[in-house]
């Protein structure tokens, strides 16, 4: 069993967000960065998993980024994983990035390919979706629960007001959300292993970016919470009914 | 050329999110001077004509029973005939769940630019370019699709539905399903609730409501105005409620016209999963609980002592 645990780094889930260059760039100054947690707490944590209970399986992790996504890679290496691979480019393409990671596992013969159900900067939930077409494998997203017997997984997807169950032969590529796994965190043996373990750097496959970003902007800012006495809760919900007309 | 709007189901019906999409559309069809069709997978219980009150002309229907169920693989293999047989130059999802697993499968499939998340009409001034929602609803980002076929992916409860009197003709569209790789084996549906995703009004609780015993405070507001529940992470963690009713950064984010939180204190990561929402209520008993900087209304209270009167007050309004 061969596994492709794909990682993005992103901004901590407390940065301040705001822009640089005439709003073009995120302002990274002063931000902590982290291993976008769907990946973390889920997708690479279910492999993990998978690997403890079939220590033949093969684990690598792959990203897609510049020389200072590595420190996030050894990180993710610190949780587990054989080895990492490192794509040396950086874009906001999600099918450029997708065209890298499905070049990657096409070479690894990988039997399943794990995402986060999305990264938590660009909230595309998209890098799954294209990996799988552009394999042309099985995709089930925003999987809750993955067992797996044999080469046919069984694997339960969130749907609107539910969950329905589904089961796929390999390979596959699943994005993985909550109750695929729990957080870990990462042991000082992990930590040391880590360092040595290998991180190829390779160079991209030539690939189209489809969409580009023009710019960002914040939202405006709230006008302020309106506060109504705690011996007077009618009065609230008269203002969700006569100001707001909400309810 | 046209608009071709993909309206999903579940059994046999045509999802709320799917509405909207299609709302959305018909209006961007009118944008380019185009026509807004409509595209229905699958066997269907509804009466697909009536999809016209939302502004599309046509309804093509692939009524294959083997596309009853999502996979991700067929549905984009099916889509990307339907795009090129129909020459659709734009595509519309809905970024609901179904949305996330087949638009970028079709995206890759047609190398068509796919923007997933928008919350906006695309500003055709100066090409085609799409707001969407990034870092977790702190920030938006106008993005540019640069490719002749661009598909959009619209985030549920962002686009208001227009409604026009018309009917939609409907053109059965004969498209090679092949068969699903993808085996359904069981469908666990809460019957009867407001599927979170969709829902307009959210009452939601944390830890402040001390015990699932106190849940009656939710979901009597929640019954009493038609409303979906929801709750914070530690209240799933601590299994007081089912995860799949935890919202924020590491659950469901939502962006409902009325979110209503009792005893949550707001931290960032359950805020990234809230702060669209159109309204946000806050009671809490805690004056400096971050939740009412990000509120348009709040109650400095204690919620056991403020909610029972906040439902009586709506059980006179609605007059049950």
């Amino acid at each position: 069993m061969k596994i492709l645990v794909c990682i993005s780094k992103t901004p901590d889930t407390t940065a301040k967000i705001a822009f640089t260059d005439n709003n073009t760039k995120f302002a990274t100054d002063g931000v902590q960065w982290i291993i976008n947690p769907y990946d973390e707490w889920y997708a690479l944590v279910r492999a993990l998993e998978l690997k403890e209970k079939d220590p033949a399986t093969v684990l690598h992790l792959v990203t897609v980024g510049s020389a200072d996504t590595e420190p996030i890679i050894r990180k993710a290496l610190a949780l587990g994983g054989d080895e990492a691979i490192r794509v040396n480019a950086d874009s906001h393409d999600s099918y450029y990035i997708a065209a890298q990671i499905a070049e990657i596992a096409r070479q690894g013969q990988y039997d399943l390919v794990f995402t986060g159900k999305e990264t938590i900067d660009y909230n595309g939930s998209s890098i799954g979706g294209m990996v799988a077409e552009l394999l042309d494998m099985p995709f089930i997203s925003l999987a809750v629960k993955f067992e797996l017997a044999g080469t046919t997984a069984t694997v339960t997807r969130e749907i609107e007001g539910g969950e329905e169950v589904a089961e796929v032969n390999l390979p596959m590529v699943v994005s993985c959300q909550k109750g695929v796994a729990e957080a870990r965190i990462p042991n000082m043996r992990g930590i040391m292993a880590a360092r040595t373990k290998p991180l190829k750097v390779v160079d991209p496959a030539a690939a189209e970016t489809l969409t580009e970003i023009v710019s960002f902007t914040l939202p405006p800012a709230k006008a302020g919470v309106k506060l109504v006495p705690a011996d007077n809760p009618e009065e609230l919900v008269r203002l969700l009914h006569e100001e707001a007309k909400i309810i | 050329m046209s608009v071709l709007i993909f309206a999903d189901q579940f059994e046999g019906h045509i999802k709320k999110s799917s509405y909207e999409a299609l709302s959305y559309g018909a209006k961007l069809a009118e944008m380019m001077g185009t026509s807004a069709e409509g595209l229905v997978l699958g066997t269907i219980k509804d009466d697909l004509s009536s999809l016209g009150k939302y502004g599309v002309n046509k309804i093509h229907h692939v009524n294959d029973a083997s596309l009853d169920h999502l996979d991700a693989q067929q549905y984009a293999a099916v889509i990307a005939d339907a795009v090129k047989q129909l020459q659709a130059t734009v595509v519309v999802f809905s970024n609901n769940l179904s949305g996330k697993a087949v638009a970028p499968r079709l995206s890759a499939r047609l190398k068509a630019g796919l923007v997933a998340g928008a919350v906006a009409l695309p500003d055709l001034s100066n090409g085609f370019v799409v707001k969407k929602n990034v870092f977790s609803g702190k920030a938006f980002a106008q993005i540019a699709v640069k490719t002749d076929i661009k598909i959009v992916a619209l985030n549920p409860n962002s686009y208001s539905i227009t409604m026009v009197d018309g009917t939609a003709a409907i053109n059965n569209l004969t498209i090679s399903a092949g068969s699903p790789r993808v085996k359904i084996t069981a469908t666990n549906k809460v019957s009867g609730a407001v599927p979170l995703g969709e829902a307009e009004l959210v009452i939601s609780g944390g830890r402040g409501l001390k015990g699932p015993e106190n849940w009656g405070l939710v979901e009597d507001l929640a019954n009493l105005i038609g409303a979906a529940t929801a709750c914070s992470r530690a209240v799933a963690d601590a299994h007081w409620r089912p995860h799949h009713e935890h919202v924020g950064q590491t659950g469901l984010a939502i962006a409902p016209n009325l979110y209503f939180a009792i005893g949550i204190s707001g931290a960032i990561q359950h805020l990234a999963g809230v702060n669209r929402s159109k309204v946000i209520v806050v009671v809490n008993k805690d004056p400096e609980a971050p939740f009412f900087k990000a509120a348009d209304y709040g109650i400095v209270g204690d919620a056991f002592e403020v909610m029972p009167k906040v439902i009586e007050a709506v059980r006179k309004l609605k007059g049950k």
